[in-house]
């Protein structure tokens, strides 16, 4: 048997188009669908019923991490080597208050940025999708609704009359 | 800002049409011999830094016109000038973008490129000014064999760790919000060249649903994690001189004043580059007179904050009655360096009253000129504060002065080339105007448009 495609491309001309062609998919009953479009389109993932992305609690996470990095390391450096300057005193958390701030939103920044690509699987430089030859429109001004192979209600013919029937204006089969 | 928002672009251009403008400005360079002639000029400025810079590291930093008690000159001032500059390229990306004032999508790229090497420029400064550069690594904590940790309640310590986490963040901010544009300018390139560049740079980006979803959550919050991080680093930088006792410095209105006068210096350098930029490439369907205009209010309104700096710092120094404060006061509006501090008034605030007509706002050359009058002015401001507090401190017999030498003005215009030689790189490989952004705004307008 051949390996199953990647999946079913569809063309739209604009997000209305798209959005109302993933909502019929839905209804229809594809449940494997992805969508690939030039700029973020408003209500997709809630219409593909993707899950809500979670990167706030990473940068959250990262923001305490930073905290926590800085004045751990403040606190021992004082600690490891007392330097009495005029009696002030030696853990003197307002003092500390720069250095622990910038910690905190570096370390919440890059982990947002380094989580929201490893969950993107990037980098990944190919993919079965970039095969597809309308695929290059999709960061210009078209708006592609992909069901993928390994939805159980694909079956290439069918699928394919269905999404011209929803408007697409192409439609294509993309290895895999 | 939103009713606004509706015809900032004209609404008649196609999205295709735009992406392919924009992608095709690396892709197919515009202004090549515009280009060439400015980056000769840009490349003989680096020269004079490397020259400068090798001048400094054989011989020391006397060759300077520092010296006790003007012990910080241009070193810091050019630093804290640049920086400032620096700041109002993550304000206009990351506050506008939060505050949903799309106006900004025809100015963030460029504007936060210029942060990334304005802060470049600014993070050397110091450095230069260590006089022994090559022990800066001291200034991290490593377990050194002699048992000495930096000193974390020194403003002087803080100040290395603000710069770095702020090109870090600005550089992974800047490259998130690319990534989308650069799949475009994959998509569209046609030479094996640029294709792998591309290519590799887009890291595969595809568009997908939940990638958008994700970028679009990690890019926002790291928005509203920059904005505050522009106001700690001005204010930390501020610091540096309101936490010593110096006369002139010792105050607590130094962290606004600083980070508002950093703001409107920026947004001047933002209004050049823009209308450069526009000339340049014939962008003016994207780059429209709309956008001069908010520029040009928001000049005005920083400008206006900065001014109030002015007062409260006068006002501060008169409620003080403090001698040396009144001493320093009076050195600054009647001392040797009074011309500083007039040229800095007449520069920043004279010529900016014109930005009251919307004439002047939306005319590109008169914006222009005013705006590269209020870095002039933002530049002398940064001397004055520097120079008049610290030439006559609190002991009559330490009275000194300052006199830039040849070697601080070719390390300054030196700073210049720095700034341009990898800002004009960054303008011919990169796209310098955000495509999809622009997309999205396009398409929401032409909404509108249909809804109507």
């Amino acid at each position: 048997m051949a390996p199953e495609p990647f999946g079913l491309l569809a063309e739209f001309d604009t997000p209305d188009a798209l959005l109302a062609a993933a909502r019929e998919a839905r209804d229809a009953g594809y449940r494997r669908l992805d969508a690939f479009t030039p700029f973020p389109v408003e209500g997709l993932t809630q219409i593909l019923r993707m899950p809500r992305p979670r990167i706030s609690w990473v940068g959250l996470i990262g923001g305490f991490g930073g905290a926590g990095t800085a004045l751990l390391m403040q606190f021992y450096v004082n600690y490891d080597y007392p330097l009495d300057v005029g009696g002030r005193p030696l853990y003197a958390i307002s003092a500390f208050a720069v250095v622990t701030f910038e910690l905190t939103i570096l370390f919440s920044a890059l982990s947002m940025i380094f989580v929201m690509l490893w969950q993107n699987g990037l980098p990944r430089l190919n993919h079965p999708i970039f095969a597809a030859r309308r695929f290059h429109l999709a960061s210009k001004d078209r708006f592609f609704l992909c069901v993928k192979g390994d939805d159980p209600e694909l079956e290439p013919q069918k699928t394919a009359a269905f999404l011209k029937r929803v408007g697409a204006r192409s439609v294509e089969l993309v290895p895999p | 800002m939103t009713d606004r928002s509706a015809d900032i672009l004209p609404a008649d251009q196609s999205i295709g049409k735009v992406a392919e403008q924009l992608a095709g400005i690396p892709l197919h360079f515009p202004a090549r011999r515009r280009w060439l002639a400015a980056m000769i000029f840009a490349c003989a400025l680096l020269l004079l830094l490397v020259i400068s810079t090798a001048a400094l590291f054989t011989r020391g930093v006397g060759i300077w016109g520092i010296n006790i008690p003007v012990n910080w000159a241009f070193a810091i001032h050019n630093y804290v000038w640049w920086l400032g500059i620096g700041h109002a390229g993550t304000l206009i990306s990351a506050f506008l973008l939060l505050t949903g004032s799309e106006w900004r999508n025809s100015l963030n790229r460029f504007a936060e490129t210029m942060t990334l090497f304005a802060v470049i420029c600014a993070g050397i400064y110091p450095v230069l000014h260590l006089g022994r550069p090559w022990y800066l690594y001291w200034m991290f904590p490593y377990p050194a064999t002699m048992g000495v940790w930096p000193q974390f309640r020194s403003p002087l310590e803080w100040d290395i760790w603000a710069v770095l986490t702020y090109l870090t963040v600005s550089l992974a901010f800047w490259y998130t919000g690319l990534i989308p544009d650069l799949a475009v300018a994959r998509d569209r390139a046609k030479s094996r060249g640029w294709q792998i560049f591309f290519g590799i740079t887009a890291l595969g980006w595809r568009g997908s649903a939940a990638h958008w979803s994700r970028w679009s959550q990690a890019y926002r919050l790291t928005a509203g994690l920059a904005v505050p991080l522009v106001v700690s680093v001005h204010s930390e930088v501020s610091l540096l001189f309101a936490a010593g006792q110096i006369p002139g410095w010792h105050s607590t209105i130094f962290p606004p004043y600083f980070v508002l006068g950093a703001a409107f210096s920026g947004f001047a350098v933002v209004a050049i580059i823009a209308i450069a930029l526009r000339s340049w490439f014939g962008l003016e369907n994207l780059v429209t007179d709309e956008h001069l205009d908010l520029l040009g209010k928001v000049l005005l309104a920083t400008g206006l904050m900065t001014a109030y700096g002015y007062v409260a710092e006068v006002f501060d120094a008169l409620y003080s009655g403090g001698a040396h404060e009144m001493q320093t006061l009076l050195d600054r509006i009647g001392g040797a360096y009074a011309w500083t501090y007039w040229g800095a008034i007449v520069f920043n605030f004279i010529p900016l009253q014109a930005l009251w007509w919307r004439r002047v706002r939306r005319s590109g050359w008169a914006l222009f000129l005013i705006s590269v009058s209020v870095a002039f002015g933002m530049w002398l401001e940064r001397y004055m504060i520097l120079v008049t507090s610290l030439y006559r401190d609190f002991l009559v017999s330490s009275w000194g002065g300052f006199t830039p030498t040849f070697w601080d003005w070719s390390t300054y215009f030196g700073t210049i080339g720095l700034f341009l030689v990898p800002f004009l790189i960054a303008i011919r490989v990169i796209p310098m105007i955000s495509i999809f952004e622009t997309e999205e705004l396009l398409h929401e307008e032409q909404e509108e448009k249909h809804g109507a």
